[in-house]
């Protein structure tokens, strides 16, 4: 009985062991959300299929403030997650402080270059390595419109600043508020960065929120941003500072206010309360007055340098199940973004999302796509915080739009 | 037996050292370190991870250029005057109400004590439904015909920092009112007869005899509401959030955001030694009339 007993206890030490050396894959990620939470699903049993134990690691809060934390926390202790969820210029800090790893042999093999867009490329390899690995593409500088608000006083959907502004009065007259927004600092971030892109073009965009250059900050079309965010001040109700943005995206959908400008994330909240594009509101891009323009948001997943072999290759395992094509179309069909690859069929995919990767190919290809500001891929945390509070700052103000453009530039000055 | 008596004194001498030792050495490292490393930090040039490379006071000198460390130290002025001077009258006010021997004092006492059983965060947003102008107070007067009502504080950029100390008055001034509830319990009726009999009237009683004997407790009340006020960060985060804009930006607030989420982390560790230089040149010289006063 007690050599029964050994032997069993040895067989499960053994059997421990090599649980212990299976390849695992730990993901520390912020997708809590139900959506964000299904489409990471698709890639878990992806790399589940593929052998690798799966260790999730969410950390709910502050669009990815908590988690942020948490990996300070981790790499300080000297053990940094196998994979995590970061945006834009983190990446490009975690790649200079020496810590992330990359797949390098992967993504030849698997012809990456050819795949995924220059657009995407800026913030997944870094120096010619692939730390990081795209999950999808989210465009930012998006409108969505009740087509019940619009139907309503007739009006067809703007395709020009001009004609937004005149119909803000026509929507308030019909009973309606013009513009659903809420008012927290980062959703006033995206909406300045989509206005800067819509009013001045992608070379404002360029020179001032990724270049950061002092004069074009301090310059007259800067000026003319702010006098479009101001015409957008007028548009929104008395209640909107403090509001959850899926708030602001209900009140598109039951139709008390026309227009949201929103990241294309809010497209899952239309999706769930069962309207469809077209037939209940429309994706519209914020008007183009400078040339055509898209600012994208690139979510991926990056490597921590790794030293056991196993989690070595649960990282390969990983990687090469996210950048699968049929994985990326149904991350993104549940994640409601579209998928870093512009290589693949999207004909599962609904009209807004197929409008939008057409975009990105074009604007591309144009030389148009710009990296979002807000989501700190065109500037470091440091510069978008600065921008951000003065951005807000104006918005809950009646501050003048030329006291407005200085503001944010003396606070880029500052920060920079 | 003579070892044995030695062995156990020296025991009962070294007993609670030992039993102390941990949590002192854990105090030591964890509260007095930390402090230490915050105060090294403030003066390296760390972004996103502790870094020692020396700038001096570089980051006191960015710091106190910018306008969200200008608006939090002017909130927290105006946040921590208010908030200390209310909860002090209204806590002394209730403490002097419910010592006239009024009936239903046990039941009237804890009413007033539990707004301070809840945390910060259900405080902050209770506060902030109730304040909303839409699902609020003004909706709710509106619905009862006031069609003119109008109380929208909390959307207002100059306003909202008042309802920060709305919540917080609310939340603390019952436990002020405890603390000098007790204090009045502990005054010898003898004196306040003995002055009723010299003729003295109720208001004179209270402004020259009663409220100098409850020096001890209007101390603590302010230690403590002063130190409540400088950390005041979870009723900031869940009733306004920082907004609108960055209105009520708080001290606390601006010290994690710099630190933790936008890679400055110089800058953050040295608005923390600012915030604990205040709390000291608070505590210091309150500690200091203690003991002084316990030695005399």
């Amino acid at each position: 009985m007690r050599r029964l007993s050994i032997s069993t206890t040895m067989a499960l030490m053994l059997s421990t062991g090599a649980v212990l050396a299976e390849p695992s894959v730990e993901v520390m990620h912020f997708w809590t959300s139900g959506g964000e939470a299904a489409a990471l699903g698709a890639v878990r049993d992806k790399v589940v299929a593929g052998g690798v134990a799966w260790a999730d690691a969410p950390i709910a809060g502050g669009g990815g403030d908590a988690a942020k934390t948490a990996l300070q926390a981790r790499i300080a202790s000297g053990n940094p997650p196998a994979a995590m969820l970061m945006l834009g210029q983190n990446i490009l800090d975690w790649a200079a402080e020496g810590m992330l790893g990359n797949v390098d042999a992967l993504a030849a093999r698997e012809g990456w270059d050819a795949a995924l867009p220059q657009a995407v490329q800026d913030f997944t390899k870094v120096d010619g390595h692939y730390v990081s690995v795209p999950t999808n593409v989210h465009r930012t500088d998006m409108i969505w419109a009740s087509k019940a608000a619009f139907d309503k006083i007739g009006a067809p959907y703007p395709t020009t600043w001009e004609d937004l502004n005149a119909l803000a009065p026509r929507f308030l007259e019909a009973g309606i508020i013009p513009l659903a927004h809420g008012g927290q600092a980062w959703q006033e971030a995206y909406m300045f960065e989509a206005v800067a892109l819509g009013v001045g073009g992608a070379e404002l965009y360029r020179k001032a929120l990724i270049e950061l250059d002092d004069a074009t900050l301090r310059g007259p079309d800067m000026v003319k941003v702010f006098d479009q965010m101001a015409a957008l001040r007028g548009m929104v109700d008395d209640n909107f500072s403090g509001r959850d943005w899926n708030l602001a995206s209900a009140m598109v959908i039951n139709g008390e206010a026309a227009m949201q400008i929103m990241g294309d994330w809010a497209k899952g909240e239309f999706t769930n309360a069962g309207k469809s594009p077209g037939d209940d509101y429309a994706c519209i891009p914020v008007p183009k007055s400078a040339g055509d323009g898209f600012v994208y948001l690139v979510n991926s997943l990056s490597l921590f340098t790794q030293e056991d072999p196993d989690m070595i290759k649960g990282q390969e395992v990983l990687a090469s199940a996210i950048m699968d094509p049929e994985v990326q179309v149904a991350f993104n069909l549940a994640k409601g973004a579209i998928p870093a690859r512009t290589d693949i069929d999207l004909a599962a995919m609904d009209a807004c999302a197929q409008a939008t990767s057409a975009a990105l190919a074009t604007n591309d290809a144009g030389g148009t796509a710009v990296p979002t500001f807000a989501g700190t891929h065109a500037a470091n945390a440091s510069v978008v915080g600065a921008a951000t509070d003065a951005v807000t700052t104006f918005f809950n103000s009646d501050m003048s739009a030329s006291d407005g453009a200085t503001a944010l530039a003396d606070a880029i000055a500052a920060a920079k | 037996m003579a070892t044995d008596a030695d062995f156990r004194t020296r025991l009962q001498d070294w007993l609670p050292r030992l039993v102390l030792a941990p949590s002192f050495a854990v105090t030591l490292l964890f509260v007095y370190g930390f402090i230490l490393f915050t105060i090294v930090l403030s003066f390296t040039g760390s972004k996103m991870l502790p870094r020692f490379t020396w700038v001096g006071f570089e980051n006191y000198e960015k710091l106190f250029a910018l306008p969200a460390w200008n608006t939090a130290i002017t909130n927290i002025a105006i946040f921590a005057s208010l908030y200390i001077v209310i909860c002090t009258v209204i806590g002394l006010m209730l403490a002097i109400f419910l010592d006239q021997k009024i009936r239903g004092e046990g039941m009237l006492r804890p009413i007033y004590l539990y707004p301070m059983a809840l945390s910060f965060i259900v405080t902050g947003t209770a506060w902030k439904w109730f304040l909303d102008p839409g699902i609020g107070l003004q909706n709710i007067m509106r619905q009862w015909g006031w069609e003119s009502f109008s109380f929208t504080w909390i959307k207002d950029s100059d306003m909202a920092i008042y309802t920060i100390v709305l919540a917080a008055v609310w939340q603390t001034s019952g436990f002020v009112m405890a603390m000098f509830l007790a204090g009045l319990r502990g005054i010898d009726n003898e004196i306040l007869k003995a002055a009723q009999i010299d003729g003295a009237s109720n208001w004179q009683l209270y402004r020259r005899i009663v409220i100098p004997l409850l020096r001890p407790a209007f101390l603590s009340a302010f230690v403590i509401l002063s130190h409540l006020a400088i950390k005041s960060y979870d009723l900031v985060v869940a009733l306004t959030g920082g907004g609108p804009g960055r209105a009520t930006e708080m001290p606390a607030t601006f010290m994690y955001s710099y630190t933790f989420t936008r890679n400055q982390m110089g800058i953050g560790a040295s608005s923390a030694v600012i915030m604990l230089m205040t709390i000291a040149a608070i505590m210091v010289p309150y500690l200091y009339a203690e003991l002084k006063e316990k030695k005399a």
